[in-house]
């Protein structure tokens, strides 16, 4: 690079490497999307919890818990920025748009993961702000920075940080981890497979153009879908588990056998067709089924202990 | 090689980057103004009633 290009060019129209960047690309980097889906399982949690929570202390919880996880997705943006720029659903986002620049992005995130930790532990309890510190590093570095370019086995392991959220939750209310805690984060940590794999079954060329290990690339579909199955098979019944215990009453143990069966039904049809433009169909099905797998129960979850509806 | 302009030619934006600079600063206004209430809800919200109890004079 000669010494010319080096120099701003002062003779053009204003500043340059002066950011374009407006608030709104600052806030796309915290994957509002996945945001929203935390703060409604946390909730879940958070309501499902035995005891009497401070309303506002839980609203306030809730903001912590939502913008560590953004935290967690602006780091992930970060250093993902390289494969973000190969894959369209991701080329778009604001670093590889060069909306946002990669150092200012991470800045960005270290500073929302320290004070989401800290308002969260000074509102609720350091139990939960451990949980949630923990949540921030599996994702940002364990999942991030090692599984998810290193092993087929990265959503399955890398997973957990997803599953986090009712467990935070549950420790807001009550300051500890238990076995019903234990439980929803099971669900989650169990459904993430086949959710994923799904979606990975019909973006198997794009993740391998960008060199990401999908199980569809490094095992092959077939075994891809026998495992989606395998973890289908563990999930249906897992989810009727909060029933048992009482967590959930009878319109969730209902909820939860139907949409399980339904989810089982559709991860047979992965199974079963395997050719052409009918497997891809019937892989977004599931991809599709399973979000709605993990809303219903949960929302009933929700309701039940919300508004005492349990029968 | 370029020739170094007065300083104050060097720091002139053009108007995009006028209009996000200060919807930058107008978000971090916000951002900062929002936490100082954030502490301050906090603090009430961990005190609770026990706040009056100086005043009883018990």
């Amino acid at each position: 690079m000669s010494l010319a290009t080096q120099q701003p060019a002062f003779d053009q129209p204003g500043l340059v490497g002066a950011s374009l960047a407006t608030p709104s690309d600052y806030i796309e980097l915290l994957k509002p999307r996945v945001m929203s889906l935390v703060v409604f399982t946390a909730l879940c949690g958070m309501m499902a919890a035995p005891g009497h929570l401070n309303a506002i202390t839980g609203l306030i919880s809730l903001f912590a818990i939502a913008v560590g996880a953004g935290a967690s997705g602006a780091l992930n943006m970060v250093y993902d920025a390289d494969i973000d720029a190969i894959m369209t659903r991701t080329r778009k986002r604001p670093i590889p748009d060069g909306r946002v620049a990669s150092a200012e992005a991470l800045a960005f995130g270290v500073v929302l993961s320290i004070f989401s930790v800290m308002v969260l532990g000074l509102a609720s309890n350091w139990v939960a702000g451990a949980l949630l510190a923990g949540t921030i590093f599996f994702y940002a570095v364990i999942y991030t920075m090692w599984l998810k370019r290193t092993t087929p086995q990265n959503i399955v392991i890398g997973g957990a940080a997803g599953a986090f959220p009712p467990m935070i939750g549950y420790a807001v209310a009550t300051g500890s981890v238990t076995w019903a805690s234990v439980v929803l984060f099971a669900i989650i940590f169990i459904w993430t497979p086949p959710h994923f794999w799904a979606l990975a079954l019909i973006k198997s060329d794009e993740y391998a153009r960008a060199g990401i290990p999908m199980m569809p690339n490094v095992k092959g579909p077939d075994r891809t879908r026998t495992e989606i199955l395998i973890y289908t098979l563990i999930l249906a019944p897992l989810g009727c588990v909060p029933w048992v215990m009482g967590l959930g009453g009878t319109a969730y143990g209902l909820v939860a056998a139907v949409a399980g069966t339904a989810m089982l039904w559709f991860a047979v049809q992965v199974y079963r067709v395997r050719e052409g433009e009918a497997a891809d169909k019937a892989a977004r099905h599931l991809f599709g089924f399973s979000i709605l797998y993990l809303l219903l129960p949960f929302a009933i979850l929700l309701a039940e202990h919300s508004f005492g509806l349990r029968f | 090689m370029p020739t170094r302009p007065d300083p104050d030619q060097s720091l002139v934006l053009s108007p995009a980057q006028a209009r996000s600079r200060r919807a930058r600063n107008v978000a971090i206004g916000l951002g900062v103004g929002g936490l100082v209430i954030l502490f301050y809800v906090i603090t009430i919200a961990k005190l609770g009633s026990h706040v009056f109890s100086m005043f009883d004079g018990s």
